[in-house]
């Protein structure tokens, strides 16, 4: 590397880790603070010589561990027991216990990955790649078999023929001055480096292609996509009928399914009683699903005012002695079955919709023959609700 | 030579022989007198102080097999200490003694009405027997003594001699009591402790014993270490970097522990069977709820506080309070594992003052040993050939 003559500091090389300590020692003696010491491995008592102060690195670290911990353990306390609530092995939503291997490994990966990150970037400069005493003979020896000291200029104590002569006292082997080196400007645009970059890009991109597009369907990576499996909506030759897709086996029940046992009957012969329980909700439900499916014939209030008009004939009135008489078995029977025009609400309604408007129905029946004394309590009771 | 010259014996004082027998005498008597007031509480006590007392002399003569072992310099100026407080060894036979007399109130499986009614005990009968009981603690003590002697004896020739061949000699001995070490501590743990509840099963509880052992050692060496450094009965030529040392070692145990012992509970805790864990939940209720944790905050999360910064491990004030602490914990560590099997204690727990009678005599009687043995020997390995790179040991 080509050098200016604009000084960067004297440096002295040693023969044994012993001298170096020594010089170490004397150098930290006489008050200089710019300097560093250069060896091909650690020596130990260095740190006292040179009266170095601890490393900052370990805040580094701490920080980092702790944060770790901290988003390990808060993560999961968010996705196990906030965001997705799941219960596994019979544990708690929040298991400490079985966060801790993971909190454990996440607070040592962020440590020591910033601990080197830190070093590289803080300690080292990383991005600046030119140091002084690189590309130097000084800095060949001692990354081979010598111990070498070295002062900077910048040192407010800066004397040369002091520091020469304290290093001769020291017994050092050679005595060299180091220069900067010429300042020379980074051409990372230069054509050469772009035709390469774009070179690299057009050989990547067309070995990607050709390895997914082409490689990917000759032999041997084929072999994967010739299975002995039947496809969704194909013949199969194994089994009689034909068809490659099954049906299920006869009396299968669809999960989350529960299947009428007076189906298709025209009474039930014991009605069933309503499995939900009365409440704001189901009833809400059931008036929101008799609104919609049924009120278009029955009317808004089971009067059988239908909204249809003369197009569709009229159902008899929902408040009927023989209506009110049903059991809710009753009911909920022919919402399931229909009866004379009425046609089966199966598959429009769930189990449970089909019993909340068994509920709606039996309210509004309540409503249209309310005694005297039932309007009395309803009112007293909604003007100390509005106090 | 002229590092070792630099060394001048002096006696310890006459007071820590006094300490010594004061704390060994008044701790039999508080221990005689709670043998009157609660029987059965003064067996286990005594158990407790004999498990204290082997996890430390033991770990100490595994710590000077492993500097032999490893080739560690850096120990070889404080391995005396080790040895020191090792040389109880040979008294821990008569120690053992009452024990096995009192073996019918301290474990379960010796009642044979109860084994016969038992089809776990049965089945584990071969095993937990008292004769096989007797055969192996009397085999585990021959073990311990046999190594002892053989290591101890040669380390103190060599004071006189400085024979070089016969570190040579100890590295063999060492390397073959690790593995000795290692199976007879496992097997002593089984026995002594976990059989006190026969129907339980820990594979890892050996290693649980070998951490806390290891880690009670440290303390002990730690802590004799720095008093001796203080006062000036060591080496003139050791510096803080040999405390940073032991400072090391004993965080690195400190985590070990916490890792062997959160390990045992993971386990345990994530499979759920109820033949693993009603060990822990009989830790679990009562007042040990507040012992269990209690354990976790004094035995791991303090000193692990207190030993993380690299100055806390090289400060003699630091480490000093920290040994202290930590053998009071591998006390307590000790107390969790055994007390909880006493069938008066097995829901919920008091404890009175005599409780520390036998540990107070257990170290009266470590400091008496410490003592007599250091009046004939050096107090640092004059002989050794590492001796003055171990001096010259820097960070």
């Amino acid at each position: 590397m080509n050098r200016s003559d604009k000084k960067y500091g004297i440096a002295a090389l040693f023969n044994s880790p012993d001298d170096i300590i020594q010089a170490a020692k004397k150098v930290t003696e006489e008050g200089y603070t710019k300097y560093d010491v250069h060896t091909p491995y650690p020596v130990h008592g260095m740190d006292k010589a040179m009266s170095l102060k601890p490393s900052k690195l370990g805040f580094i670290t701490l920080v980092f561990g702790l944060a770790g911990a901290a988003i390990a353990l808060l993560f999961m306390f968010w996705a196990m027991s906030i965001y997705y609530p799941m219960i596994i092995g019979g544990k708690p939503f929040f298991a400490l216990p079985a966060f801790i291997p993971v909190t454990f490994e996440v607070t040592v990966l962020l440590a020591t990955l910033s601990t080197v990150i830190g070093m590289i970037t803080f300690f080292f400069k990383y991005p600046d790649q030119k140091h002084p005493l690189h590309d130097t003979e000084y800095m060949k020896k001692v990354s081979v078999d010598k111990f070498g000291v070295c002062i900077e200029v910048d040192d407010p104590l800066f004397n040369e023929e002091k520091i020469t002569e304290l290093f001769k006292g020291l017994n050092s082997e050679s005595i060299q001055t180091i220069f900067h080196p010429v300042e020379e400007k980074q051409t990372v645009l230069e054509p050469k480096f772009l035709g390469f970059l774009a070179a690299v890009a057009i050989v990547v991109s067309f070995g990607t292609y050709v390895a997914l597009n082409k490689i990917l369907y000759t032999v041997p990576f084929n072999w994967m996509m010739e299975q002995p499996r039947v496809d969704v909506q194909s013949k199969s030759e194994f089994f009689t009928d034909g068809f490659g897709m099954r049906t299920p086996v006869e009396g299968s029940v669809a999960r989350g399914f529960i299947p009428y046992e007076y189906k298709g009957m025209n009474e039930p012969t014991v009605p069933l009683s309503n499995p939900l329980k009365p409440t704001k909700e189901v009833f809400e439900l059931g008036k929101k699903k008799y609104l919609s499916f049924c009120s278009p014939c029955h009317g808004n209030y089971g009067d059988g005012d239908s909204r249809l008009g003369e197009n569709f004939p009229k159902p008899p009135s929902l408040h009927s002695a023989k209506a009110r008489e049903w059991k809710d078995g009753n009911l909920y029977h022919i919402i399931v079955n229909g009866q004379n025009v009425m046609p089966s609400y199966e598959t429009q309604l769930t189990r449970d919709e089909r019993w909340a408007i068994v509920y709606h129905i039996r309210a509004l029946q309540k409503a249209k023959n309310a005694t005297e004394q039932e309007i009395q309590l309803v009112k007293k009771e909604s003007v100390e609700n509005a106090k | 030579m002229q590092n070792n010259n630099s060394y001048i014996k002096k006696d310890l004082p006459l007071d820590l022989r006094n300490l010594g027998f004061t704390l060994f005498v008044g701790g039999i008597i508080l221990g005689v007198i709670t043998f009157f007031l609660d029987e059965t509480r003064a067996i286990f006590n005594y158990l407790l102080s004999f498990v204290f007392i082997v996890s430390i002399v033991v770990g100490c003569l595994f710590l000077v097999a492993l500097e032999y072992v490893a080739g560690a310099d850096w120990s070889t100026p404080i391995r005396r200490v080790s040895e020191f407080i090792s040389s109880f060894i040979p008294l821990l036979v008569i120690i053992v003694i009452p024990l096995l007399f009192t073996m019918h109130d301290l474990f379960h499986w010796t009642h044979e009405e109860a084994v016969e009614s038992d089809k776990i005990l049965q089945g584990k009968s071969p095993y937990l027997n008292t004769e096989f009981f007797i055969i192996r603690t009397v085999l585990f003590l021959v073990i311990w003594n046999l190594f002892y002697f053989l290591i101890i004896r040669n380390s103190r020739k060599q004071d006189k001699t400085g024979d070089q061949s016969l570190t040579k000699k100890n590295i063999i001995y060492s390397a073959i009591f690790i593995p000795m070490f290692a199976i007879t501590i496992t097997f002593f743990s089984i026995d002594w402790m976990m059989s006190l509840e026969p129907h339980w099963f820990s594979t890892i509880f050996g290693v649980y014993f070998f951490a806390g052992s290891v880690v009670g050692a440290l303390a002990a060496v730690t802590l004799a270490t720095v008093l001796l450094k203080e006062k000036g009965y060591l080496h003139p030529k050791m510096v803080d970097d040999h405390y940073y040392s032991l400072g090391a070692l004993l965080f690195a145990f400190i985590n070990f522990w916490g890792y062997i012992a959160f390990s045992q509970y993971l386990l345990i805790w994530y499979a759920n069977l109820p033949e693993e864990t009603f060990w822990f939940l009989a830790r679990w209720e009562g007042g040990w709820i507040f012992m269990s944790i209690f354990l976790i905050i004094i035995h791991f999360v303090v000193p692990y506080s207190l030993l993380l910064s690299q100055q806390a491990k090289m400060n003699p004030k630091r480490l000093k309070f920290v040994s202290v602490w930590i053998l009071f914990a591998h006390l307590i560590d000790l107390y969790w594992l055994i007390m909880p099997q006493m069938h008066s204690e097995k829901s919920g727990y008091f404890y009175t003052i005599l409780e520390f009678a036998f540990p107070i005599a257990a170290i009266g009687g470590l400091i008496l040993v410490f003592f007599f043995n250091s009046k004939k020997q050096n107090l640092v390995p004059v002989g050794d050939p590492k001796l003055d790179r171990g001096l010259n040991f820097r960070l």
